[in-house]
């Protein structure tokens, strides 16, 4: 039987606010364990939250980028459940009346067509603390588990898909859009290792041409784009597995374990909590008023999508370039900068995707800590791009910048007398040297067939390249070369 | 010093008569003395006390007096305090000391007032008779044999039997005016929103309200005047500027119309606390009221909404006596699961535990609609009739209770005691503001004529109380236990 997969994602994204949402706490990473956590975090007697408006704003900023409904009214709900991370024994999130309403997602898929994955919500809630379960450093507390209430109260915008995806690859495409969308709005710092993203991925499977969906599993708290479509490809293996065997996938929590690249079974529907949502009455409704949601559209930064198409239009970038250059804020901006000064949108995205995306990735840095500034990139490729010194010179001159010889790339060019030479006066010199002192290359040229000479005279090339130490016009080389060599002949 | 009320107090601190200290002292040895039998306080806190007096007494000194400061008072041991024992009347949180001030305690300290100590009450707010106390029973003063009302049976009695002129109550569904009531004291419930929440141990969160517990109105205008105010830490605090509320005390009441419901003075209502009722009516209409009966058609419902909402909210607010962080902890849990049960199950009493299942059932998937939406629904239609019964007079009058004071143990059945607060209960769902002032006797116990006005009205009913309280005398009738001189 021929099966298809439908993927729904539930994307949790930690807002950059500095402080939680409904307390003055700070929401800073790697703080001591509960210094970072306040009486109304720890859910003391008598304390109230008060809703923090850059909350609010970011996830009004998020629901306009994905073109979504901005409802008037939202309102906070409880979801009331016991567990000792859970310091008021609720979380206060958005049931009925979330902040942002449906909208849609455009990814990019690898045969380079795109496709829409439609939202069907967006809402606020507060992030849990954390139950640290290893034994604490002082060796006391064996079998004991630690809480840490930092992270209790810290903002989330969790975005709700449609089961609109059909393989891992999508889902990972739609997690890496909403990534760069959260980036490019500011609105979060996107960081998967510490948990700033975390996904819930809902996976079921259905005879091809079925129209209703299978049962679906969900896969909790999922933390990488390559875990999400490990996680994926195992239970869609496994769902198909079953059902051809004749049995049945059961509705049910399960979690990715990356170790053993496996899913394994939490919970099942039975044992699901009834969470007993109800508005929370600490808190009013969130009203928006019009003019509120028009000032946040109209201080909207660019997002991926604009700046993909804008790179194709204006800059002329081909679609593979445009959407590779935009797919971070970092990569956007950094490149934006190297064109800026150079003034040639090609070439500057050559040498941001060709140099020096491999030299980053070689030393595993992201593109915001490069040590070449898109300034000394951007003066890097001006001279490429006047003629002033050739490519081979370049990447000399990248080298040096890349590790801090010289601040600039005139600096550089000058220092290690780079600039190329078009003097052909001169390049004739060399040339006349290298055939003087090569004279049984010279012979075997002469002796070789015509059409083999082409290959031959790359040997020389390279010599007189060293002999003007790589500042030689390559094209004049070329030329002058075979004239003299075939004068020879 | 005991026998006077806060106004006066505050007048004879001002004109040098005593000293914060000596006023302090006094009380202190008066508590020391009559709250053995009474068990009007949970904590007493001298220390505490003394210093506030000492500091109250060098900003005299310094010329840096407020109206209020260096007269005492008592808190309800729902209100957090900083460094001291916040019970809310339950085993749960005997331990519990605050480490912060309610903005309520905030603002009375910044005004100068000395608080003694922590009053008793049914724990959690949940009662009418003080006797679900972990801290056992409050007597009332008028008779040791009668329960003080609840919830905040121990700021009425406190104030009744002249341990203090005043105490900060709680009213969630009648707290602060049915105890009132019971022990012939003046109780305001402000409007929902109008003082803080914050710090205040929630029991129901749309409907817990402080107000004021004191032999006058007069008292209880000065003492919401410290207490009122938008805060920016309770987003249900209404942002809207406090009046002087003493400003407009003496207002002549000639052309007040004045509202009966209909539905107050039904079946079950005691004739002794009606004839006082009518009688009080009597007054205002020779201070040239005029009355006329109204309907409050929903008002039958107001007990089961009531009973579905404030349940629902205890049972999340309630929660978070866990065990984990603060509390009571069982001995030697076996598991986390062990935990919860035994720690929750040793550390609530009764009727807590009873509201806790009747929200969690109500919230429950399947019942949600049928109960709590309803019940919102109701909510609104009540709210409704009182807007509606304001178009058309200034104020509604009736009892604050269909009975006075009854006997320590004699409602045995929930239910008998849930009715208790037929006349009050509607008030916290519209979110009205309402008070409770001495009216007459029943069979030697107190009783209370409610007033209520719309929504920030509370100008208007202190000074429709404050004209009763200047042409009766009720208020001024003391126990014998307050007449009683150390």
């Amino acid at each position: 039987m021929q099966w298809e997969t439908v993927i729904g994602l539930e994307v949790h994204v930690q807002l950059a606010t500095r402080s939680k949402i409904f307390s003055g706490a700070s929401t800073a990473f790697g703080a001591d364990p509960n210094s970072q956590a306040c009486a109304v975090d720890l859910g003391l007697p008598g304390v109230l939250p008060v809703l923090n408006e850059a909350a609010v704003a970011m996830a009004v900023q998020f629901g306009l980028g994905i073109h979504a409904e901005i409802p008037e009214v939202s309102v906070f709900d409880r979801k009331n459940y016991f567990y000792p991370d859970l310091p008021k024994g609720y979380q206060t999130s958005q049931m009925y009346h979330p902040i942002v309403g449906p909208g849609e997602v455009e990814i990019s898929l690898e045969d380079g067509e795109t496709k829409r994955i439609r939202v069907h919500h967006a809402h606020l809630e507060e992030d849990a603390g954390k139950s640290l379960h290893e034994t604490f450093s002082d060796g006391m507390g064996q079998g004991m588990t630690g809480i840490d209430l930092n992270r209790a109260g810290t903002p989330l915008l969790e975005i709700v898909s449609e089961p609109d995806m059909r393989s891992a690859k999508e889902a990972a495409a739609y997690l890496k859009a909403i990534h760069s969308i959260v980036t490019y709005l500011g609105i979060s710092d996107g960081n998967m290792a510490e948990g700033s993203m975390r996904c819930d991925v809902n996976v079921s499977v259905r005879p091809r041409g079925q129209a209703s969906f299978g049962t679906r599993a969900e896969i909790k708290n999922v933390n990488s784009f390559r875990f999400v479509e490990r996680a994926i490809a195992f239970e869609i293996e496994r769902q198909i597995e079953l059902l051809e065997d004749g049995g049945d996938v059961i509705q049910e929590t399960r979690l990715f374990d990356p170790e053993r690249d496996e899913t394994r079974s939490m919970r099942t529907k039975e044992q699901a909590n009834d969470y007993r949502y109800f508005p929370c009455p600490d808190l009013l409704p969130v009203v928006l008023d019009r003019a509120y949601v028009d000032h946040l559209r109209d201080t909207l930064p660019e997002l991926p999508d604009e700046k993909r198409a804008r790179f194709q239009k204006a800059l002329g970038l081909s679609a593979y370039d445009a959407s590779v250059l935009s797919a971070s804020r970092e990569m956007a901006e950094y490149f934006e900068a190297v064109e800026a000064v150079c003034d040639d949108a090609k070439l500057a995205a050559n040498w941001v995707q060709g140099e020096l995306s491999g030299a980053l990735n070689r030393e595993n840095l992201g593109i915001q800590n490069s040590p070449i500034s898109a300034i000394q990139l951007g003066e890097l490729v001006t001279r490429v791009k006047d003629g002033t010194i050739n490519g081979k010179a370049a990447k000399q001159v990248f080298q040096a910048l890349w590790h801090g010889e010289g601040m600039r790339a005139d600096e550089v060019i000058e220092a290690k007398g780079l600039k190329q030479v078009t003097d052909t006066g001169a390049i004739e010199a060399m040339i006349d040297q290298v055939i003087a002192d090569s004279p049984a290359q010279v012979a075997q040229y002469r002796d070789a067939e015509p059409d083999k000479r082409g290959k031959m005279i790359g040997y020389f090339v390279g010599q007189v390249m060293k002999a003007s130490r790589g500042t030689a016009n390559p094209q004049q080389v070329n030329a002058l070369l075979k004239e003299k060599l075939d004068a020879l002949c | 010093m005991h026998d006077k009320t806060l106004t006066e107090l505050a007048a004879s601190l001002a004109a040098g008569e005593f000293s914060s200290r000596e006023l302090t002292e006094a009380q202190l040895a008066r508590i020391e003395r009559l709250d053995g039998d009474l068990n009007s306080f949970i904590s007493v806190t001298p220390e505490q006390a003394l210093d506030a007096a000492d500091q109250a007494d060098a900003a005299r000194a310094a010329g840096n007096a407020g109206a209020l400061t260096g007269v005492p008072l008592a808190l309800k041991d729902i209100f957090c305090t900083e460094g001291v024992k916040t019970s809310a009347g339950s085993r749960m949180l005997d331990s519990f000391v605050a480490p912060y001030d309610a903005t309520v305690v905030e603002k009375l300290k910044a005004a100068g007032i000395v608080s003694l100590g922590k009053t008793n009450m049914d724990e959690f707010a949940m009662g009418s008779s003080n006797e679900n106390s972990f801290f056992g029973p409050v007597r009332n003063p008028w008779d040791a044999d009668a329960v003080p009302g609840g919830s905040s049976g121990g700021s009425a009695a406190a104030v009744a039997a002249g341990l203090v002129p005043a105490a900060m109550g709680t009213d969630t569904g009648g707290s602060i005016r049915q105890p009132a009531a019971f022990c012939g004291i003046t109780g305001l419930k402000p409007t929902y929103g109008r003082v803080s929440r914050y710090g205040i141990i929630a029991y129901a969160s749309s409907l817990d309200q402080a107000g004021p517990m004191a032999r006058t109105a007069e008292d209880c205008a000065k003492l919401l005047g410290a207490i009122a105010g938008h805060d920016l830490r309770d987003s249900t605090s209404v942002a809207r500027g406090v009046p002087d509320y003493t400003e407009e005390l003496d207002a002549p009441l000639a052309g007040l119309k004045i509202g009966l419901p209909r539905e107050y003075f039904g079946d079950g209502l005691d004739p002794a606390v009606e004839s006082a009722v009518r009688e009080a009516i009597g007054v205002y209409e020779s201070l040239g009221a005029t009355v006329r009966e109204v309907s409050l058609p929903h008002t039958p419902y107001a007990i089961p909404a009531y009973y579905v909402i404030a349940p629902a909210e205890a049972s999340s607010n309630l929660a978070r006596y866990d065990g984990v962080r603060f509390g009571h902890r069982c001995e030697a849990p076996r598991d986390l699961t062990d935990l919860y049960k035994r720690s929750r199950a040793e550390g609530f009493g009764e009727e807590v535990k009873r509201r806790i299942l009747m929200g969690t059932h109500t919230l429950s998937e399947g019942f949600f609609d049928a109960y709590y939406k309803k019940a919102q629904q109701v909510r609104r239609l009540i709210r409704q009739d009182f807007l509606d019964a304001f178009d058309e007079v200034d104020v509604l009058m009736g009892p604050a209770s269909p009975t006075p004071a009854f006997d320590l143990g004699a409602k045995k059945d929930p239910v008998s005691m849930y009715l208790q607060d037929i006349y009050t209960i509607a008030i916290n769902l519209a979110g009205i503001p309402g008070i409770s002032v001495p009216a007459g006797f029943s069979r030697g116990r107190p009783v209370g004529l409610q007033i209520l006005g719309t929504h920030f009205a509370e100008a208007r009913l202190l000074n429709v109380a404050h004209q009763f309280q200047q042409a009766t005398d009720w208020h001024l009738r003391r126990p014998a236990l307050a007449e009683e001189t150390l």
